[in-house]
């Protein structure tokens, strides 16, 4: 399967839906940040430079005993990709928009069934990441340790016997590993108590953020959660404690979802089929709107008050009613009107 | 309203009107607004841009591999290659350590490369093992340990 492929399929990877837990944790993401011995960081490389990583970085990909341990993986330049393409990439979560910044010099590998991607030349020579379905923190890093280990046969690793794998930002250097989950929490939400959860959970040394946020609210109800500390913890120390507390959120979400439905039926009911009339039948559908509507859509299935509406076309839903994917599937029509419309047919057609 | 936010125990309080309180909730609910980290880290080395002192030392030590200089990383708060962490030892060090409160690697170390390191983790491990089996009083189990300890020591000193 080709990056092209992988760009138009929207089945795949975490979008397919199911995993443990997933009435709450959408997906799980484990990442490690790798740099090549002897080469300066990517953001001092000219093309050149920039193409012999992406170079070096292929063969150890195409190696037999790469291909043995960690199965066969597509590598794609951003430069062969167009730019919808590209940002497409960004929506569907397998590279980070920094790929998008010169992208002339960065790469892209994807297996084909987009669970790993490497990114080349992001902030670091290498960006070792694997996104799946529901809370596998503990699997995704046994893949993401099995992909780095295959690599690390054929690339010589920048690493310090004191500092461990050395990063272009010091906040990742050590273990250079950062997990995260994607939450959904309606219930918490609801509750009002979704912010002081989330304040006690920065408190433990985590991160969170709104995932569609950047600058505004938790658009949709999703919520980030990651590890800050690389430098002294193990990799395993760093996935427990962040499945510990995934685990605590996940019981208070469920436990508000629960109280509000006992309490007031009515409520949540009126939430979940009010998204569902407008999703199915308005005409016009901002970006946001359709996220807030999704939530609510989202918490109607994971409640199982509606049937019939499987998860994963949600998360299809949520990808290709993005600004990437409608401008590619949009036909010309470019404009806030133009992308709102065709953004409601299309939930329509599928809803 | 008040907030408090506190990575690796520093505190940090902002004390904000309601109003300003609901606006900055927007932007980020409820946490800090958004920020450049790399602008922040290079403030806590004392040379980010502003400081009467960055300017000067911009003219001063370089990295020998890379040649980036002291400037550079106040300005993007990234190093230029891994020899950047020696060739400013004395200011990434303390800042590493606010960062994660911790200066010492206890993770993965590479399988081909990780040599020396490698056999340190491996010895520190052995020790750990030893410890608990003189614990237990197998003291079987513990000489062989000792002896194993022994070989790799033997194995480390020559690498070095």
């Amino acid at each position: 399967m080709s990056v092209h492929d992988i760009v138009d399929n929207l089945q795949g990877g975490w979008i397919g839906g199911g995993g443990p837990e997933s009435d709450v944790v959408v997906s799980s993401r484990v990442r490690v940040a790798r740099n090549l011995a002897g080469m300066p960081f990517p953001h001092l490389l000219n093309k050149e430079g920039a193409d012999q990583v992406v170079g070096l970085v292929r063969k150890a990909s195409e190696d037999e005993r790469f291909l043995a341990r960690a199965g066969r993986i597509e590598l794609v330049t951003m430069g062969e990709l167009s730019a919808e393409e590209r940002q497409v990439l960004v929506e569907k979560h397998l590279v980070s928009p920094d790929l998008l910044n010169q992208f002339e010099h960065k790469a892209v590998a994807i297996d084909g069934e987009e669970k790993i991607s490497i990114m080349i030349n992001e902030e670091d020579h290498l960006r070792i990441q694997v996104l799946l379905p529901g809370l596998q923190l503990n699997e995704a890093w046994q893949l993401v340790n099995g992909v780095d280990d295959a690599l690390e046969l054929n690339l010589d690793y920048c690493f310090s016997e004191q500092l461990g794998y050395l990063t272009a930002c010091p906040t990742n250097v050590g273990t250079g590993l950062r997990a995260s989950v994607m939450l959904h929490l309606p219930g918490l939400v609801m509750a009002n108590q979704v912010r002081g959860l989330l304040a006690t959970v920065t408190k433990l040394g985590l991160a969170v953020r709104g995932l569609y946020g950047e600058g505004t609210e938790a658009v949709g109800n999703l919520f980030q959660v990651s590890n800050q500390v690389t430098l002294g913890r193990t990799e395993e120390e760093v996935i427990n404690n962040l499945l510990l507390i995934t685990r605590q959120l996940l019981e208070h979400e469920r436990g508000a979802r629960a109280g509000i439905y006992r309490e007031r039926r009515e409520l949540v009911e009126d939430k979940v089929f009010r998204a569902y009339g407008l999703l199915k039948h308005a005409r016009i559908l901002s970006a946001g709107e359709a996220m807030r509507l999704f939530s609510d859509l989202r918490l109607g299935v994971e409640m199982n008050l509606l049937t019939g509406i499987p998860p994963e076309l949600i998360n299809e839903l949520m990808i290709a009613s993005r600004p990437a994917y409608l401008v590619k599937t949009g036909d010309g029509r470019k404009n806030n009107y133009e992308m709102d419309v065709h953004r409601a047919e299309l939930i329509r057609s599928r809803i | 309203m008040h907030i408090t936010e506190i990575m690796n125990s520093q505190t940090r309080k902002i004390h904000l009107c309601e109003q300003c309180a609901r606006d900055l909730q927007a932007q980020s609910f409820g946490f800090l607004p958004q920020f450049e980290i790399h602008n922040f880290l290079a403030g806590l080395l004392g040379m980010g841009p502003g400081t009467a002192k960055s300017e000067e030392r911009t003219e001063q030590a370089a990295c020998p591999d890379c040649g980036l200089r002291e400037g550079q990383f106040a300005q993007n708060g990234l190093l230029g290659c891994g020899n950047c962490y020696s060739a400013f030892y004395e200011q990434m060090q303390p800042l590493v350590k606010r960062i994660h409160g911790h200066d010492r690697h206890t993770g993965k170390v590479p399988e081909r490369t990780g040599g020396y390191a490698r056999l340190i983790q491996q010895v520190e491990r052995l020790k750990e093992e030893l410890r608990q089996a003189v614990a237990r009083e197998e003291f079987e189990a513990a000489a062989g340990l000792r002896d194993r300890i022994k070989e790799l020591e033997k194995g480390i000193g020559q690498e070095r």
